[in-house]
């Protein structure tokens, strides 16, 4: 029987008191969403947390709008919600392609974006998704809110700019002319952590690709950005050959472990394969080839 | 702590550890032991409930983190000694063998047919693809979500 270690629990009513309780009870504190990482975690006590924040009473914390030039996600937003949104389908599409392939639908009626990113794991797909969109992650502490973009977010391994005492808020994408996403992953069976993913995102003006990103999944200790591939992409036309040289780096650029889903020559050819993959597909969305 | 969470329609307050997880106090409490407490770790599916009207995984699931929600549970499909039509549609079509997943697949595909009463053999698939049989091959679950689909259609025909 798998119990979590013994904690003390209090839920939260406004995210002010969210952040009063993580700050009066310290480093041992933890906020949980949906838990369907944490708790796994816990109960194998990789994570043992002293006191939990619940925060699924905060609703004002799950949505997903546009306002002004961005789109911006709450962090309570849950992955069946991410899945349907036709807002994030029309302008991000690169979500519906990894929620569709992120564990599988109960539990995507339970986890959160907010918890996907704050666990940090280097196989979660959404990570990848919001590095290669280039978000922006809102953390809100006692001293009010601080805006990071993904290249600063994850510090390491399960670990965030998120610091104690602080609550990831929102997630913030900005509009800009010519997107187009995707995510590529490929797994061992249904609902399983990637053996690799990848995720691209393209913003093509008058045929030249003016902006580019491309990050992976589960191929190193932590989200991998692959900004060599991003310097390469920008300022070309997308073809076929290019896509194929940022397959090329990004194999190069990752840092996969050989374990049970597989020895690192076989990860870095599959994240060099999904890279190209991700940005053809990326590329005909941003030039509407395909929906 | 104390935690009041209303299973199948009645309140059922108990004083409980907050690390408790839902699919113990609804086995304990209430002694609903039809919820199945399977892999512990949210990937076999036998301990689905419903959390206002949704499929959840109860073993990744506090007990605390339920207060003021409403839990539906296997025990609740059949009502007045008449089997739920899912139910009857996993007897009629031999949707199981050893059973032990059969909980988790029954609300979860309750709750399919709640939400898409029309399901194609795609969508059921789909549905249940955080479940885990190992008897079925799922061919005949698939069968038995849609005879429950048609044996619904057709009641809500003849009303």
């Amino acid at each position: 029987m798998q119990t979590p270690a013994s904690f003390e629990y209090e839920r939260a009513t406004s995210v002010d008191g969210a952040i009063e309780a993580l700050q009066r009870l310290g480093s041992e504190a933890r906020v949980i969403a949906g838990g369907h990482s944490l708790l796994p975690m816990m109960k194998l006590r990789l994570a043992n947390p002293e006191h939990l924040i619940d925060i699924n009473d905060l609703h004002e914390l799950a949505y997903v709008r546009e306002e002004g030039s961005e789109v911006r996600i709450g962090a309570l937003t849950r992955h069946v919600d991410l899945l349907k949104s036709d807002l994030l389908a029309l302008r991000f599409p690169v979500f519906r392609d990894a929620e569709e392939v992120i564990a599988d639908p109960v539990v995507r009626n339970r986890g959160t974006i907010g918890g996907s990113l704050c666990q940090a794991d280097a196989a979660e797909d959404l990570s990848a998704v919001c590095s290669a969109l280039k978000a922006q992650a809102v953390i809100r502490g006692p001293s009010g809110e601080r805006v990071v973009g993904m290249d600063d977010f994850y510090i390491g391994p399960f670990t965030t700019a998120v610091g104690d005492g602080e609550i990831l808020t929102e997630v913030r994408l900005a509009l800009r002319p010519g997107a187009g996403s995707a995510h590529e992953k490929v797994e061992r069976r249904a609902g399983d952590w990637a053996i690799a993913a990848a995720s691209a995102a393209l913003w093509v003006e008058n045929g030249t690709i003016a902006d580019a990103g491309v990050a992976l999944s589960a191929v190193g200790p932590t989200t991998i950005q692959v900004t060599r591939a991003d310097d390469l992409l920008r300022g070309r036309p997308p073809s076929d050959e290019l896509f194929e040289e940022a397959g090329r780096i990004a194999s190069e650029d990752c840092a996969p472990l050989p374990d049970g889903r597989g020895p690192v020559d076989y990860k870095r050819h599959l994240a060099g394969v999904l890279t190209k993959r991700a940005l053809r597909r990326a590329a005909a969305r941003a030039q509407h080839q395909e929906a | 702590m104390q935690v009041t969470i209303t299973i199948n329609g009645e309140q059922v307050a108990r004083d409980v550890e907050p690390r408790q997880l839902l699919v113990h106090f609804i086995r304990d409490t209430p002694g609903l032991t039809g919820t199945h407490w399977g892999c512990d770790t949210s990937n076999c599916g036998a301990c689905v409930v419903l959390m206002d009207g949704q499929p959840i995984k109860s073993c990744t699931t506090l007990a605390a983190m339920c207060e003021g929600h409403e839990i539906r549970t296997v025990e609740s499909l059949e009502t007045g000694g008449e089997l739920d039509p899912i139910q009857q549609g996993f007897h009629e079509k031999h949707a199981l063998h050893c059973g032990f997943c059969t909980p988790g697949m029954l609300m979860t595909t309750r709750a399919l047919l709640d939400e898409n009463p029309n399901p194609t053999d795609e969508e059921i698939r789909t549905a249940i693809s955080g479940g885990i049989c190992r008897c079925t091959g799922y061919k005949n679950i698939v069968a038995a979500v849609q005879w429950a689909a048609q044996h619904e259609a057709a009641t809500r025909q003849e009303v």
